[in-house]
Formats: structure tokens, sequence, C-alpha cells
């Protein structure tokens, strides 16, 4: 049997700080995205993290329409759209396809990165299953990058599974009979991701706020191998009505309020990042919610009582889940030691 | 790029083995050495990825095999798969075909020649296993080429032919081969196996050129055009589509050479038509059933052959109004529907009436469909067709009465 590509080669090397930061821009000019829009700057980390030698798929939706148009495109990278739920197949195909032609000696040797991303409509609903799929597939060096601005923001910010409840969409808007049309609460989706997918090695969630993490975690994720999960939380001044010079504002709100915890979960160990260790470490005090709903248009309608739901399920998340952002699941007292889970104990030794 | 091809003894370049039409595609695929293959279960195309799971089992086949979420991933897999210079293979039948309706539509906007079988089947409701064409059919104007299979060896010799004709740079575009289901992609016959050196020589190794997706090649592929470019790429699509009725004859022509077989056009089969008034037109396994009548008929004195479609996309106009303009009527049977078309007829009906309107030389037509959901078509049909299409040849045709269907029950 052949040797199959290399995976894990060590040209990844974790950044150490905002110096280290590679110079050159594989996300250039040419974009048409809107001001602010952090969906692009996440497009702009996550080539600056991988490097040249890096295929990218991209779904429908912003980051294909507003983002890559015929004689302008921004992408430096070897670019090709792919369907708004294929993300997941996009990845599997291209690292099938390398692989074997590597295999077969059709191509040349080498480790060619495989990022597809797809936004929370395309990634979290649409495109779920597959996904699924592709992180299943370990033989398969892959990245599959979800960025969730909260909306189907192209085709002009219908609620998807990733809209925080109550928001205000053009399919749920607020009018005199119905303060509030959007009644589900946001899809854990990195969590449920690695949860359910044991081999896949590497599961994070970050933002372009914490841009130095957030490429660190793209690097780990694609020198790991096997198939690889990040998503990203992109404030999008268009969809949540806000002004575009607060989109990294919003970014680090969203974080210190307890709302988008950052983790990642490298072999099954959970490991949480910035700011959301220290709340965790009780080194910082979570702010509250209204903070980052009081700021956004599409909050702009909720009560005091919204607003004290809201921060209620949050509160659920860091007092009652088993691992705050991460796993919701409570045991029952009389079963914490019969399943060994005690939340003071770290349940890995290495954690 | 043309192939060159020696002619040498054709016994010495194939051996000859039992085996279904799904399994000779299975063959081809072993020969074409595919790459990358994506598999969904549905009947009946499913057995070419049991026996293509099985070649690899064995050895005899390297190739990156992966059982999809559902057939829209199965056709996006390859799609991308094939953009890094991959040659694929994937395949459906019925509602799975629709499953992956979108990825098949962008495959053919790619210019990405993926290579596929569409075992027909009915789609559901109500639910039905056995051949019906629609599933095909539905693509019919998006791009991919679209030929139909009579024989297993047919399905051999025209999987070799899609990888080529549709990976020459002039056509680069996908194939779906329809097998009728049951019916060709799970019986036996005989089939002659090329080697794999005779196959090599008659199948250039792919390269998609400057169109690879890779590192050093950094394109961006299909990126949003909208009303400024898209008139000009849709009309490179139909330009290439033109050209693949060249590439066709070509492929055609060389596999002649190389193994002895295929027919004098590479368009159409015709059975019995020399001194033919009345042919029946049709395309896949109806060929079986009514060269069984015409020769029955023919016994009886009546001058009646089979003109068979192998192409149905291209549509090989010029040959098929060249070759229906011979006969004073021709009794079109469509293993399909379109409901609400023009005479209320089928597919094929529409396709050859439209083909035939400019020309003064043209004979009557009659529209059948006939054999849905697997419906065998017995004799009592086959002479039904007949009767109806001589009756129209002797007297000319009565308004609303061009389309028929064949052996319904009150
Ligand atoms: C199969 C399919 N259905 C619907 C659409 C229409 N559409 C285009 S972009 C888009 C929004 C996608 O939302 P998301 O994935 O969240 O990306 P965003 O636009 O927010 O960046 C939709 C619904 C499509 N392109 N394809
Ligand atoms: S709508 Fe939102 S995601 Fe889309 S380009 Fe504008 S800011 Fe970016
Ligand atoms: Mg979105």
């Amino acid at each position: 049997m052949a040797v199959e590509a290399p995976t894990g080669t060590g040209t990844l090397p974790q950044i150490k700080g905002v110096k280290e930061v590679p110079y050159d821009e594989l996300f250039v000019s040419g974009h048409r995205t809107c001001q602010g829009c952090e969906s692009a700057l996440v497009m702009r980390h996550m080539v600056k993290a991988s490097g040249p030698r890096t295929i990218v798929l991209g779904s429908t939706g912003c980051m294909y329409v507003a983002n890559t148009t015929y004689y302008s495109t921004p992408w430096v990278v070897p670019w090709m759209h792919t369907q708004l739920g294929a993300a997941g197949s996009a990845a599997l195909g291209t690292a099938a396809g390398l692989k074997v032609l590597m295999r077969k000696g059709k191509l040349a040797r080498e480790k060619i990165n495989v990022i597809a991303f797809c936004g929370d409509g395309g990634g979290a609903d649409m495109g779920i299953g597959a996904i699924s799929a592709a992180l299943t597939h370990k033989e398969y060096d892959l990245l599959v990058l979800l960025y969730d601005n909260e909306s189907y923001a192209n085709t002009d910010i219908q609620l998807s599974s990733q809209t925080p409840w109550g928001a205000v969409t053009t399919f749920s808007p607020t009018g005199s009979e119905r303060r509030i049309m959007h009644t589900r609460w946001k899809k854990n989706v990195p969590g449920m991701l690695a949860a359910g997918h044991p081999e896949s090695r590497y599961i994070a969630a970050g933002c372009a706020a914490y841009a130095v993490d957030l490429m660190n975690k793209i690097r780990k994720a694609l020198e790991v191998g096997g198939p690889t999960f990040v998503h990203t939380l992109d404030p999008c001044p268009k969809g949540w009505d806000y002004h575009p010079q607060y989109s990294q504002e919003l970014g680090h709100l969203a974080v210190e309020a307890g709302i988008w915890p950052l983790y990642e979960v490298l072999d099954g160990v959970v490991n949480l990042t910035g700011p959301t260790r220290q709340i965790a470490e009780g080194r910082k005090k979570r702010k509250p919610v209204e903070d980052y709903l009081r700021r956004q248009g599409r909050f702009a309608h909720f009560t005091t009582e919204d607003v004290e739901h809201f921060q209620a399920e949050v509160d659920k998340m860091w007092e009652e889940w088993l691992i705050p952002g991460v796993i919701p699941f409570t045991i029952p007292q009389k079963d914490v030691t019969l399943l060994n889970i005690d939340k003071k104990k770290p349940l890995h030794a290495t954690a | 790029m043309a192939v060159a091809v020696k002619t040498t003894e054709t016994s010495d370049v194939q051996t000859e083995q039992l085996m279904t039409g799904c399994e000779a595609i299975a063959e081809a695929i072993r020969l074409a050495d595919v790459d990358v293959m994506a598999a969904f279960p549905i009947r009946p195309y499913d057995t070419v990825m049991q026996a293509a799971a099985k070649l690899i089992a064995n050895g005899k086949l390297d190739c990156e095999y992966i059982v999809a979420d559902g057939e829209h991933s199965q056709f996006e897999i390859v799609k991308h798969a094939c953009a890094v210079g991959s040659r694929v293979f994937v395949g459906s039948s019925g509602v799975g075909w629709f499953y992956a309706f979108e990825a098949i539509a962008v495959t053919a906007g790619l210019r990405l020649p993926v290579v596929a079988i569409c075992g027909n089947r009915a789609l559901d409701d109500p639910g039905a296993f056995g051949t019906e064409h629609n599933d095909s059919l539905a693509v019919r104007d998006l791009g991919w080429l679209l030929p139909w299979a009579e024989t297993a060896q047919e399905c051999l010799d025209l999987a070799l032919m899609a990888w080529r004709v549709g990976e020459d740079k002039r056509v680069s575009l996908p194939v779906a081969i329809g097998l009728d289901g049951g019916f060709l992609t799970h019986s036996q016959q005989l089939v002659s196996v090329p080697t794999k050196a005779a196959a090599d020589a008659y199948l250039p190794r792919f390269d998609l050129g400057d169109r690879l997706l890779h590192p050093d090649n950094p394109i961006t592929i299909a990126p949003q055009v909208d009303q400024d470019w898209l008139m000009e790429i849709r009309r490179q699509n139909d330009a290439a589509m033109r050209r693949a009725l060249e590439v066709i004859a070509e492929a055609h022509a060389d596999l002649k050479k190389l193994f002895g077989r295929g027919g004098d056009s590479p368009f159409l089969d015709e059975y019995m038509t020399d001194d033919a008034d009345v042919v029946f037109f049709g395309q896949g396994t109806l060929a079986l059933p009514m060269k069984v009548a015409i020769r029955r008929l023919r016994k009886q004195g009546h001058k009646v052959g089979l003109v068979r479609l192998k192409w149905f996309r291209p549509f090989p106009t010029d040959e098929v109004v060249r070759s229906l303009s011979r006969f004073k009527a021709v009794g079109i049977v469509d293993r399909d529907y379109s409901f609400g078309s023009p005479y209320y007829g089928g597919v094929l009906y529409n396709e050859v009436r439209s083909a035939l309107y400019s020309r003064d030389e043209r004979p009557t037509i009659v529209g059948f469909v006939a054999g849905l959901g697997g419906r065998e078509i017995d004799q009592t049909m086959a002479q039904d067709i007949y009767d109806k299409t001589a009756a129209a040849a002797a007297g000319g045709l009565a308004a609303g009465d061009q389309c028929h269907w064949i052996g319904v029950r009150e």
C-alpha cells in the first residue's frame, strides 16, 4: 500500500501574539461586503492562518455573492463556489480527490489545506447533514468553517437556526399583534458536532474580535489533520442593525456577556479560551446580556421581561450545563458519583 | 484531441463474460481507473456501486469510495473531486436523481466532466421500481450529455465513451448514461470486456489543464457573474454541446476500429429499415420487444423497422431528420410522459416533431406512451402501436389522434 499524503507537517505553528501574524494577505481588495462586515474579516484571518497552499471552497451566501465577483475576486488562493448546503461534501470531495491523485502519483505529493466555508444558513440548517457526514471521515484532511452572522444575510436577513431568540429579521418582524415572531433558541452547533463526532480531532468556537485566538484555532484544525470544524460568531451591521464601527466591540461583548463562549475541543478535551476562560476561572465577571442586546436594532423591541428571559437562558448555560456553552446536559445528584462526574475535578488528567 | 487508435484483431484485446448492465459499467469503472466515486442506495442503479465496491475489496480498483449521506452530497462530492483533477463516477435513480438535482445542475454549469448513470426508475408518488425515463430527461436542458444503452455491452462501451467525450477539452461536459431499470441494470448478457491496455489506448488520461483547482493554479471558479456575463458563459456551454456531436462521432469510430462494434452510426441504431414504410422510434431496451414484433410483422408481409436513438443529448437532429424522412410514418414510443405538453405527447415525440418541422420531406408522426413504471411492452401492445402507425401512414392522421397511451386499463 502506498504512503498517504502527509498530515500535521508542523508548517503552521501557533501564533504567539499579534506581531507574529503573517504579513501576507491572501484575501485582498475586490470584495463588496458591507462596511464593518466581520465575516469578511474571518475570511481574511482564515487564509492568513492557512497560508498559500490552501484550496478554499465557498458556499453561497454573503461570502460568495457579495464577496467573490467575476473580474474582481479577492482570493489569492484557489477558490471554488459550492452550493448552499454543500460545504461538507465540497470539502470531502476535494480532500478525497487530492488524496487519491497523490497516492496514484497523478499529483505531486504535498500537504494542501482544504477549507470549505459556509454561513449559518448553509451550515447550521441546510448543510448540517453533509458537515456531520464529513466529520466522520477521519481518512480525509479538511476543515469546515461556519461563519455565523446569525441570519440568512445575503437574501435580506431572514432568521436561521442561529438567529438569537426574539431577534427581528425580515421573516420575524415585530408588529402590533406580535412583538416576537422568532421564538426558537439558538442551536448549539459546535457543541453538537463535538459531542456527536468522536473521530473529529478538533472542533472550536471563535470570533474575529479575538483575531489571534481565531487564527490559532484555524491552524490547529489544519495541523491535527482529519476532518475538523470551526464556528465563528460574526457581528453583521446590516442584519444586527448597528453602526459598522462597532463590529469588533459587539464581538467582544458577545463573548464577555457569556453568550458566545470561546473554546476548542481537541481529541475530546475541552479547552476554554480567551475571556471565556477568565470568566470560568472567576477572574472576570460576565457582563449583563443587556449591554450586548441594547446595542443592536434587532433587539430594540425587547421589553425588560424579554431581556430577563435572555439573561436567564444564558445564566442557565453557565450555571447548569455540564460544560458551559458546550454540553447542555446536567446530571442528577445521585449519579454524579456513579458516573464519576464531579465538575470540580478535571475529567481528563491532562485537561 | 483525436486519439490515434491502431487496428488490431479485436479478439486480442477483449474477453467475453456474462454480466448485468450495472456490472458492465463497473468493469468500465475499473478500466477507466476511476479516482473518486460516491455511492448512496436506491434501486435499481445501486448494483453498480455494489459491483464497484467488490472490485475495490478484491484489489482490482484503487479508488476513493465515499458512501454519502444522500444524493445531493453524492453529486457534490464527485463534482469537487473532479475539479481537482480526479476522474469520477456517480449515479442514481428516480427520486434519488431528483434529490441531487441542484448538484446535477451546477455540475453542467461548471463544465466538469462527471460521468454518471441514471438507472431509470419511475418517480414517486406512488412508488414503483420500474423503468421510466422522466428522471434522466428532467436534466435534458442543463448541459448533460445523455446517451441511452440497449444492452450490457453498450453500457460498457458507452461508459468508456462517456469519459472520453466528456473529458475532451472541446466538450468538457458531464455525461449521464440511461440504463432501463431492471431490464438492463439487472439482466445478464454476454459482454466483451477490453483488456486494460486496449482501454488505455482508447481512453486518454484526464487532464483539466488550466482549469485545475490547485495552489499552483490559483483560479477562482464560478464567481458571481450576474447579468454582466451569464449569457456569454451560457453561449460557451452551448458551443461545447454542439461540438460534442463530432467528438462522439470520433469516439464511436475509434471504438469500432479497436473493438469491432457499435454499428454504422454513432447516434442511431437502425433495424430492418432498408425497405420499411413504417418504423418504431424510441430509446433504451424498448428495442427488444419491438424487434421481436418487427420479425413477426415482417413474416406477415409488413414493411416495418426500428430506429433506436442512442444519444438524446446532444440531439442528433440531422441524423434523425435524414433517417426518418425516408419513411411514411413513424411511431414514437415514449417511456416517459410530459403532462400538458403539445398534443399531450411524450418528450421524444415532441423533440422529434420539432426536429422535423422545418423539413419539406417529413413522415407522419404518431406518439405513444407505453411501458411506464417498468410495465413490460408485450406483443399485443407492439401490435397496437403498429396498427395505429400503419393506419396513419395509409390515411393521414385525424385531429386529436396524435398520441396514444398503450395498454392502459380503463
Ligand atoms: C439551495 C438554495 N436555496 C436558497 C438559496 C438562496 N440563498 C442564497 S444566499 C442565501 C443565504 C445564506 O445564508 P447563510 O448561509 O447564513 O450565509 P449569509 O448570506 O448569511 O452569509 C440563500 C438562502 C440558494 N442559493 N440555494
Ligand atoms: S449583510 Fe452582514 S454578512 Fe453580509 S456583507 Fe453585509 S455585514 Fe457582511
Ligand atoms: Mg448567515
